[in-house]
């Protein structure tokens, strides 16, 4: 089928049902009531688009593609057009947004039943997918900034969209702000592209990453990259993402884990020319993606919330992506992505099937008369789940797994192949890779941790809600335990289309085939030089030590949190000391940044911007409304009647003109 | 003069003008029909349908170039077509939205509607002239239509006031503007505006004839645009008048005094002399209209004034003195006339009992947009695109007026233009702000209850959506700017050849 056609559609199929669902529901509110109607119309707007993608995929020829529907304006050099490019890195992040979408559409058919606002839902998660596929779709920087902030928006919607409670509006506007510090800097770099290069498609500007003199590369790298730490989450940026875990937990699986979070690994790839060709900066984007990765993995054993452990978890993971793309191993970072969706996605809607399950033990207890207040997100409360959820119960041992890197699932493979990058790079001569390495190294291990601690404790051991022999949870509804089933079959086989090296010389590596510039892929790579020929053992030594690590971390997690239950992180903490606590208190980011950024921020504009706010700024305010009002009056003393007045200043409007058409 | 087939040739050229030919017998018939059938339900319709006719023919006819047609008195086609169109629109857009507001502030009678016809056929006349005595009639005729329709509300102290006030300083604008016509008659010897630059060349006339001629055709444009200093009929007249006819008043009559000014200077005048006016006056109306428009607290009195400013928006694009800028301002016609329709049309359908329209303030909406959500989204619309917000068409068309203008290096008007479009913003979303963000008063809740229960009508309804979507699809999509662009390329050669 026509390319062109078909992208149209992929596009405007989603807008149209984001049109559909948010008019239908705010002006036919009989239409609310009707769930099946806005489900139905939500998840197939998304799942026809991924079809549409897989044709495309399909029929790929392996060259670029770009269509360009019109121009929307042109000032001087500026074109901003509606363009969008298909090529092997768009298909891949394409197939993942609608299809990790579509079903994650359709397990908030059954999660959102019951919900007031279930078209509104709907409406702005159908917008989101829009937004995302501008954003990866896009042929130039206007286009993919357009996707940008529209994903920006959906999440401020969607993370506040219970918003008569003060906290979830709150969370919305902390990520929404937070995501304006980049967005500025991803601005800056736009700037700075056109005015040094004059043109803002992808075609130009990745041409030669010469044609800007070191110094702005270095910037507008450095800019693109602070844009993407807001987006995805990295130090100093991160904070939003753990507090976005107050939208619905599909937003959370969608938004938060699988699609917009990547986006910035998603732009660093997509002008991966110019990122290889500023190695400082490389190295900066390295070591921010190393620190991050630690410092949530720590984070995420002291949780006791099982989406703040996802969310932490999250952070962790993106920091690997990020490492990957800091030692140039781009095309990694989205193999990375890829598996990412499938296992992250799979725990976050496996968490939003235990507080559906938990909700309704509330819910019971509540009904008996229980007294108090248990809070279902909380895995303390939990335990012995998969007895009665075994669906959701199997599903997340299965992505647990993955993430975690047990060998032949999809997490060991991209993982240990970023952990081999970076091995690499080190090898090669750059010393910080060494730095990214242990690091990672490190982070694996505390992965498989705090990800068994979270499924123990949450699926094994005893149930620990109150009057747990009369009330009990249940099995979620079919549409909610598909998709897990899905998704988690994708978190056990998808890694194989990455295999590593050790096999048939990456031979068989089809990601790396796909999207690498030696093989006519978009995703560039660094030229490192060839390695001895001991080196082949030195990667089947690192698999083995990839593995080990992983076997280890999940044997070592299973042994302590199954025996010892909940009792093993005050072991943990006593043994850690105070370390524990600074885990605990999440470094104080929130603290430090309330300390020295919203405090000083408040105490100032109360003592410096109020009083010019009143004096200076409502003084002209007041002022031109004054002399309006003085203007008005002398209006109305013209208009009593008087037509002569009127008559008066068109006179004097004749002398002006003619004065000036004559004597001008 | 060799008159010879002269009524054939006049006979095969109403063809080319059906929509003028089309409305003057539409309206004959209003009018005959209101006096002989004591029902006057069908009348707008009639209205509504022949508009939406010619419109059809219109856009047949609009892609071709522009012909003259009767003896060289007229344009038809190309251009001629594109300004037909937005008067057509705006007619329709009125007549159907005024029934039920006509209705409801009892003084729905048949004559109004032929009344806006025969308006409509006189802004043809004159959007399409090409000979300043056609100008004269299609102002006349269009003028004439508007006084009556002002001072519709007889029982009304405010609107006969207005009316009469809007009559005499017409009547006095109108002096002016033959005397213009007499100068540049004695300065040229031709009335037809593309012979002009001929017979210049050829060097009759004096300097002062022609530019004291043109400078008093000017002041009869500016008046009906109302630009500033001309401008001081406008609030009252817009405040008196019926609120979906103020909308008509505030549009179509503006757009088609534009168009014949855009062709006055186009075909008609030499250099460049011109341009400094138009600036100083676009400069001052922009300011006056957003200034004085902030300290607003009725919302007519503030669309009033945001129209004045609005004025200004356009004359830059005109005073840009090239071929963009034209249709640069031709393109802003068309936005602008959807978006105040729009604007108005909300107002409207908000006066629930007749007499709030004119002291309707801010405080009296609250709340408006959860009540009647289609007010409350489509107003959005109309002052988003009012602002100039992206994607909306008053983005567009403020750029296609404002590039131009730095193009032709009046980038002193440009900056004057996007402060005051800056501080437009306020007024504009105040409204958004009080429609969606405030609750109401308890002393207003009865009165909105009282609104809530009566639905809006279908054809309100239809005109907002319609006018809301097109503003998005213009705003998106920019194909009829570039159309707008070729009414100037295809003659552009002739007339610079002549100059």
């Amino acid at each position: 089928m026509n390319s062109d056609f078909l992208v149209q559609w992929i596009l405007l199929l989603p807008l149209a049902g984001a049109v559909l669902n948010g008019l239908g529901g705010l002006f036919l509110p009989a239409l609310r009531e009707r769930e099946s109607l806005f489900g139905i119309v939500g998840t197939a707007v998304v799942a026809i688009p991924f079809v549409l993608t897989l044709i495309l995929f399909l029929q790929y020829s392996g060259e670029a593609h770009v269509t360009t529907f019109y121009t929307w304006m042109a000032a001087g050099d500026l074109d901003v057009s509606f363009a969008y490019r298909i090529d092997e890195l768009s298909l891949i992040m394409t197939l993942v947004v609608t299809g990790v979408g579509a079903l994650i559409h359709l397990y908030s058919v059954g999660y959102m039943h019951g919900d007031p606002g279930y078209w509104r839902f709907f409406a702005y998660l159908n917008l989101f997918i829009f937004a995302m596929l501008n954003l990866v779709l896009g042929d130039n920087l206007p286009v993919l900034f357009l996707g940008w902030e529209g994903v920006g928006l959906c999440s401020y919607l969607l993370i506040g969209f219970w918003y008569t409670d003060l906290k979830n509006s709150a969370a919305a506007n902390k990520a929404f702000i937070v995501n304006r510090i980049g967005d500025f800097a991803f601005l800056m770099a736009m700037f700075v592209l056109f005015k040094e290069l004059g043109a803002l498609d992808f075609g130009t500007i990745l041409a030669d990453p010469q044609a800007l003199s070191q110094s702005n590369l270095n910037w507008v790298v450095l800019l693109l990259f602070i844009g993407a730490t807001g987006k995805s989450a990295q130090i100093p940026l991160f904070i939003w993402l753990p507090d976005a875990m107050a939208g619905p937990t599909p937003v959370s699986a969608l938004i938060h884990a699988a699609t917009m979070v990547t986006s910035g690994l998603y732009l660093l790839a997509r002008v991966s020319p110019l990122v290889l060709a500023a190695p400082q900066v490389m190295a900066v984007i390295a070591i921010i993606g190393a620190l991050t990765a630690i410092m949530a993995a720590t984070i995420a054993i002291t949780q006791n919330d099982i989406k703040r452990v996802l969310a932490y978890s999250t952070v962790s993971q993106l920091g690997f992506m990020f490492m990957a793309t800091g030692v140039g191993a781009f095309f990694v970072a989205i193999f990375h992505v890829f598996t990412h969706a499938f296992f992250k996605a799979c725990l976050f809607l496996g968490s939003g099937s235990v507080i559906h399950g938990m909700h309704h033990v509330e819910h019971e207890l509540h009904k008996k008369g229980h007294e108090g207040h248990i809070d279902p997100q909380d895995m303390r409360t939990m335990g012995n789940l998969r007895k009665y959820m075994p669906a959701t119960s199997t599903t997340y041992l299965l992505s647990t797994l993955a993430i975690a890197g047990i060998p032949l699932f999809s997490g060991f493979f991209s993982k240990d192949e970023i952990l081999f990058k970076a091995f690499e790079y080190g090898y090669s001569g750059n010393t910080y890779a060494w730095f990214v390495w242990i690091v990672g190294i490190i982070t694996a291990l505390l992965t498989a941790i705090y990800m068994v601690r979270s499924y123990v404790l949450t699926f094994r051991g005893k149930e620990r809600w109150p009057m747990a022999d009369e009330v009990q949870p249940h099995e979620s509804p079919w549409t909610m335990t598909v998709p897990l089933w899905i998704l988690s079959s994708l978190a056990v086989v998808g890694g194989f289309v990455g295999l590593p090296g050790v096999i048939a010389h990456g031979e068989w590596n089809w990601i790396h085939h796909w999207l690498g510039a030696p093989y006519g892929g978009p995703v560039a790579e660094p030229v490192l030089p060839a390695h001895g020929g001991g080196f082949l053992a030195i990667e089947w030594g690192l698999i083995l030590l990839g593995s080990a690590i992983a076997i280890g971390g999940v044997w070592f997690g299973w042994r302590a949190y199954d025996r010892h239950g909940l009792d093993y992180d005050r072991k943990i903490s006593e043994a850690t000391g105070r370390l524990y606590g600074l885990w605990r208190g999440k470094y104080y980011w929130d603290e430090i940044y309330d300390r020295l950024v919203v405090q000083p921020l408040i105490r100032g504009s109360e003592k410096l911007l109020a009083p010019f706010d009143e004096y200076v700024v409502d003084g002209i305010v007041n002022g031109v409304g004054h002399v309006t009002r003085g203007a008005g009056q002398v209006l109305r003393y013209l208009q009593t009647g008087r037509v002569q007045n009127y008559a008066l200043a068109i006179v004097f409007g004749v002398a002006v003109v003619l004065g000036i058409i004559l004597f001008g | 003069m060799d008159l010879t087939g002269a009524y054939a040739s006049l006979g095969s050229d109403l063809g080319n003008a059906f929509s003028l030919v089309l409305l003057s017998v539409v309206g004959l018939v209003m009018v005959v029909w209101d006096s002989l059938r004591n029902d006057h339900r069908a009348i707008p319709w009639i209205g509504v349908a022949a508009s939406v006719l010619a419109i059809s023919f219109e856009l047949l006819r609009m892609p071709g170039p522009a012909e003259k047609i009767f003896y060289g008195l007229m344009w038809a086609g190309g251009y001629a077509s594109f300004v037909n169109i937005i008067i057509l629109a705006a007619t329709a857009f009125t007549l159907a939205i005024s029934v039920h507001y006509l209705d409801r502030i009892g003084h729905n009678y048949g004559e109004v509607y032929s009344l806006v016809v025969f308006a409509s056929a006189g802004m043809i006349v004159l959007g399409s002239a090409n000979s300043l005595i056609t100008v004269f009639v299609g102002l006349e005729t269009m003028s004439i239509c508007l006084y009556i329709l002002t001072g519709l509300v007889r029982t009304e102290e405010g609107s006969v006031e207005s009316a009469l006030k809007y009559f005499l300083l017409g009547a006095f604008s109108t002096g002016f503007f033959l005397y213009g016509i007499a100068l540049l008659y004695a300065a040229t010897g031709t009335l037809y505006l593309d012979e002009m630059p001929a017979a210049l060349a050829g060097g009759a006339g004096s300097e002062v004839l022609l530019w004291g001629g043109v400078g008093l055709l000017f002041i009869g444009f500016l008046f009906k645009v109302s630009a500033a200093p001309f401008h001081m009929w406008t609030p009252d007249v817009y405040q008196g008048a019926p609120t979906t006819l103020t909308g008509y008043m505030s549009t179509a009559s503006k757009a088609s005094a534009f168009a014949a000014l855009v062709l006055v200077v186009y075909h008609a005048l030499p250099a460049e002399r011109w341009m400094l006016v138009l600036a100083i006056v676009a400069a001052a109306t922009m300011i006056l209209g957003n200034v004085v428009a902030i300290a607003q607290s009725n919302v007519k009195r503030m669309l009033a004034y945001s129209s004045i400013a609005h004025a200004g928006y356009v004359l830059v694009g005109i005073a840009a003195g090239t071929t963009a800028g034209y249709s640069g301002a031709l393109f802003y016609l068309l936005v602008y006339t959807l978006m105040n329709i729009g604007a108005f049309g909300v107002m409207a359908a908000l006066e629930w009992d007749g007499h709030v329209g004119q002291k309707q303030d801010l405080d009296s909406l609250a709340g408006i947009g959860y009540r009647k959500p289609l007010l409350g989204v489509s107003m959005g619309f109309f002052m988003f695109s009012l602002t100039g917000f992206p994607p909306l068409g008053g983005f567009i068309g403020k750029y296609a007026v404002f590039a131009p203008a730095i193009d032709a290096g009046l980038t002193w008007l440009v900056i004057v233009g996007l402060l005051t479009s800056a501080a437009s913003a306020y007024y504009y979303l105040r409204v958004l702000y009080v429609f969606w963000m405030k609750s109401p008063e308890e002393e207003a809740a009865p009165a909105l209850d009282q609104l809530m229960a009566s639905p809006l009508s279908m054809s309100t309804s239809v005109v907002l959506v319609v006018c809301a979507g097109l503003l998005l699809v213009l705003g998106i999509y920019p194909g009829v700017l570039e159309s707008t662009t070729l009414f100037f390329s295809d003659s552009a050669a002739a007339v610079a050849a002549i100059r």
